[in-house]
């Protein structure tokens, strides 16, 4: 019997629950590698070589060399775990969240500064807020797109 | 006896600790945070707690993907502050109470909830950054802290019922404590804010202040929110509010006596990707 999941029709929004956490759990846990310094440094000198050493799919590699957070969180990836990929490349929470959004680090920055994302028209998919799926990416990135 | 006296209510955002580490508070950017903090900081000096139970999550810190406990009490004598990948807070050591975490243990697991004992972990920045914006930058913490870590990474999180009725096996361990301790209980995290995807930088001024309200008034009808709720109006990280509720459940008023007094409400945004949000409750 399929369990309840109401989560699942929210926009731009992937749960992490047991089915994800099961599906990422060599991807999390090399991302907790990076937790050591002699770890970051063996990573920073051969990615590939370094990701090889764990048993994660090749889409998880792929989407880690590509520093793709979205891609990550689909195959399985926390960001809490992935947080520690940004540690690793010397970024900050913020520059993470925005990178998953479209925009350029200064308009996420602004975004916030102005009081953050609305809920209004993000709260359920197939509303028109601009966190829905027919408005990516954001940004400047965004507008390049549709001229 | 011990007793409860307070309990606070903050946000934990890893940046106003960096912000704090970094001397970057007189910037325009964090003042207003920290000024929402400059009562708190008196009025713990005058209220002096002796131990403070703090509620608090792990943010893939001291618990990876090997072992996910849902609450998990910090029984050990002392708890070293983590290097989360930046390098650790220059930080005190947090020193726990044994003692009266033993008897929470004891008392709480015999009420029916089943906790996860912890004698060893290391504490990151959900336990430090509260701890340092009601405190300031001492060199010791000037009290014991009793970390008690609550899975809101990984769903299913425990509900916000779960959560309200833990506080009150809580209270009960604590104030069947017999040695005269002062104890405050912190619950922390939030408010709203999304880290991930499409969705990310999400901010609901309307529904956190309705939380601070329904929080302090009936705490007992917000417990019966359910988990999508926080997450359609508060973001997927805006669930962390369930732990709020744990410290509410602790107060006083929700055993049968007075209602607390509301000694500080502060709300700002943004930090980083966050809206802060901050209470001071004092039993009466």
């Amino acid at each position: 019997m399929a369990l309840e999941k109401p989560y699942q029709d929210v926009p731009g929004t992937i749960i992490f629950d047991a089915e994800q956490s099961r599906k990422g759990y060599w991807l999390n846990q090399f991302c907790m590698s990076l937790m050591q310094a002699e770890n970051r440094a063996r990573f920073k000198a051969n990615e590939r070589a370094y990701l090889d050493e764990w048993a994660m799919s090749e889409e998880q590699k792929q989407a880690v060399l590509a520093r793709d957070l979205n891609w990550c969180m689909r195959t399985g990836g926390n960001i809490y775990f992935l947080a520690k990929i940004g540690a690793t490349d010397g970024r900050s929470f913020q520059q993470m969240a925005g990178s998953m959004t479209g925009m350029s680090e200064e308009e996420y920055r602004d975004m916030m500064i102005k009081g953050g994302r609305s809920a209004d028209g993000n709260r359920y998919l197939g509303e028109d807020g601009d966190a829905q799926p027919h408005r990516q990416p954001q940004g400047k990135a965004g507008q390049k797109g549709q001229q | 006896m011990a007793r409860i006296t307070a309990s606070v209510y903050t946000s934990h955002v890893p940046a106003i600790g960096a912000a704090l580490d970094l001397g970057k508070t007189g910037e325009d950017y964090w003042k207003p945070v920290f000024a929402g903090y400059d009562f708190g900081k008196q009025w713990i000096k005058e209220s002096k707690p002796d131990v403070i139970f703090l509620v608090y999550n792990d943010h893939a810190t001291a618990f990876s993907l090997d072992l996910i406990p849902t609450f998990a009490l910090g029984t050990g004598a002392e708890f070293k502050v983590a290097d989360e990948g930046w390098g650790p807070r220059p930080v005190p050591t947090v020193y726990g109470h044994p003692e009266l975490a033993a008897h929470i243990a004891q008392s709480v697991i015999q009420d029916d909830f089943d906790l996860t004992l912890v004698n060893k972990m290391e504490v990151d920045h959900g336990l430090t950054v509260p701890l340092s914006l009601m405190f300031g930058q001492p060199e010791a913490w000037p009290c014991k802290v009793i970390p008690f870590a609550v899975n809101v990474v990984q769903y299913p999180v425990p509900s916000g019922r779960r959560c309200f009725q833990i506080g009150q096996a809580i209270r009960k361990a604590i104030e069947s404590f017999d040695e005269d301790l002062n104890v405050q209980i912190w619950g922390t995290g939030g408010m709203s804010h999304q880290l991930q995807g499409a969705r990310a930088g999400l901010i609901n001024r309307e529904w956190d202040n309705r939380f601070l309200d329904r929080l302090i008034a009936d705490p007992a009808d917000l417990a019966t929110m359910p988990h999508i709720d926080y997450v359609r109006e508060a973001g997927s990280e805006g669930i962390e509010l369930v732990m709020w509720l744990i410290a509410r459940g602790a107060m006083a008023d929700v055993a049968g006596g007075a209602q607390p007094t509301v000694k500080q409400r502060f709300y700002h945004v943004p930090a980083s990707n966050t809206a802060v949000g901050h209470l001071i409750l004092e039993n009466n």
